[in-house]
């Protein structure tokens, strides 16, 4: 799905979270909102996903002025920093969470439901953990279980905070792959926050350079990397 | 530490642990504070109630005016406990879900009837709605009485008790956050389903807790009923206020009985807590953080 972001400011109170920005996301693309902590990455994230709204601006997906969608409505499925599992459900209850909280007559039966799941399961490479807790996995495998949780709704865009940043050096480079993988299998607009230079530059099509609610610079890596825009882009990818 | 240094293998201790000394004297002191405070006067309790031996007992507690209180008592904690419980929830969901002007002010005043005296509780109750004010008696007129009457007593102890469960629910709120219900929002849940799947199982242990607190204080009530109740015998006098008047007329057996029986029906009220969570100690710990 196309996603343009036109002119989207936000301020909380007397904080202006985002300057006015503008950005369009070509369909299908894997990008990353890199930044600083402050810089407006998550809050840019959360107003695309209907968990925010802008103070002004509009959002549109697939041309469609969308700002006034609500969250359901925008169908986006959403990683969380903390990938916010639901405690007390089992793996198979938190990814069927989405598709029985459908209204009736879009509702699959149960079976396909459980059919969904264990697809959903495969594709992450996890078959067989259906009946264990949250609290019974490691975070690379939460990690996997949220981004299966967040497909099964057959989302339009997915949207990713902070997807690697509780993760060890090593489990993160291999969800890296995991999450390129997914991408390219799904096709999905994919946008994902992060603050590390290299996940950003080695991961994304599209890299969008953040700093203190403006963007400072959108290009791919290798282009950010060899033509920095300002004097902030050049500092932090260097850092 | 009192190894010698000519001990070959040194025990180690670990950093919180204390000298056996220190350890019995913590425990003695905890177990005398125990006996003295709430064992001895429970078995007080019990030992007054079958003095006359338990035939005694229990032709007392089959008095008329009894059976009235104790089926009083059960009428208004099965009334104030459900609607506190609702209003509990909703006030720690909206003070720990959303960010609003005047929180502090609404926290405060859920504290509110924990520093109010129960007995000034009642008399502003008395004021409000007594037969001789405006309200009540229009209400009087209607052939529905607040004060002396049921409804009285019933908001006299949800005053009391309002507190208990939403005090219990919002550090557990707050601690978990509002991201699992975020969520279950971009999944597609409605807000009320959110709330029933997410929130409401997450928060179901304080909940408990919350309810049997609130429970035990509003079957206990004295002062704030005692003033709106009117204490008529048979009518409107609940099982505490029972037993100081029969202890006022010298009707130990009666009293005490009452007494026991109350004691009782908060000794269920712990056990069943203690039952649910022995049964359900897995599911506990799977909803404690991550």
């Amino acid at each position: 799905m196309h996603i343009e972001i036109d002119e989207i400011a936000k301020s909380f109170g007397d904080t202006t979270a985002l300057q006015p920005v503008s950005l369009a996301i070509p369909s299908g693309a894997l990008v990353a909102l890199l930044g600083p902590s402050g810089s407006g990455k998550t809050t840019l994230l959360r107003i695309l996903g209907g968990l925010e709204y802008p103070t002004s601006g509009r959002v549109l997906f697939d041309g469609a002025d969308s700002t006034g969608l609500s969250v359901q409505q925008r169908r986006a499925g959403f990683v969380f920093q903390s990938y916010a599992l639901f405690r007390h459900m089992t793996v198979f209850e938190n990814i069927a969470y989405g598709l029985k909280a459908r209204p009736r007559k879009l509702r699959p039966p149960r079976a396909e439901i459980a059919r969904r799941v264990a697809k959903l399961l495969d594709l992450i490479q996890l078959p067989g953990i259906t009946d264990r807790y949250p609290t019974q996995l490691s975070g690379g495998q939460r990690q996997r279980v949220a981004l299966a949780r967040a497909l099964a709704i057959e989302p339009r865009m997915l949207l990713l905070d902070e997807p690697f940043g509780a993760l060890d050096a090593k489990v993160r480079k291999e969800l890296r792959h995991g999450l390129r993988e997914i991408h390219d299998a799904t096709g999905l607009t994919t946008i994902f926050v992060t603050h590390d230079q290299d996940e950003a530059m080695e991961l994304a099509d599209l890299v969008v350079v953040m700093s203190m609610g403006r963007i400072e610079q959108v290009g791919r890596p290798q282009d950010i990397r060899e033509r920095p825009a300002t004097p902030f882009v050049r500092e932090f990818i260097t850092a | 530490m009192s190894e010698t240094p000519s001990s070959h293998r040194p025990r180690f201790r670990s950093a919180t642990e204390e000298p056996a000394p220190v350890r019995i004297g913590l425990i003695a002191f905890v177990v005398l504070v125990l006996a003295v405070l709430v064992l001895a006067p429970l078995g007080v309790i019990f030992s007054e109630a079958f003095a006359k031996g338990w035939a005694a007992a229990w032709k007392a507690l089959q008095s008329k005016d009894l059976q009235s209180a104790i089926w009083l008592t059960l009428v208004v904690a099965a009334i104030a406990v459900p609607l506190n419980a609702v209003f509990g929830v909703a006030a720690a969901w909206l003070i720990t879900k959303f960010d609003f002007r005047g929180k502090a002010v609404l926290i405060t005043l859920i504290d509110l009837p924990f520093s109010v005296s129960p007995v000034v509780a009642g008399l502003c109750l008395v004021l409000m709605f007594g037969a001789n004010t405006m309200v009540g008696g229009w209400l009087v007129a209607q052939g529905m009485p607040i004060v002396f009457a049921i409804p009285g007593i019933v908001m006299a102890t949800m005053f009391v008790t309002f507190p208990f469960v939403a005090r219990e629910l919002i550090p557990v709120m707050i601690e978990q956050g509002r991201t699992e219900e975020e969520a279950a929002l971009t999944l597609g849940a409605s807000g009320w389903r959110t709330f029933l799947t997410v929130t409401l199982p997450n928060i179901r242990w304080a909940l408990l807790y919350g309810v049997l607190l609130c429970n035990a204080r509003a079957m206990g009530e004295f002062g704030a009923v005692a003033v709106v109740s009117g204490k008529i015998r048979g009518k409107t006098a609940t099982m505490p206020l029972a037993i100081e008047m029969l202890y006022n007329e010298y009707l130990s057996v009666a009293a005490f009985s009452l007494a026991g029986l109350l004691t009782l029906l908060a000794l269920v009220t712990l056990l069943l807590k203690s039952v649910l969570e022995i049964r359900y100690a897995d599911q506990l710990a799977a909803t404690r953080r991550h």
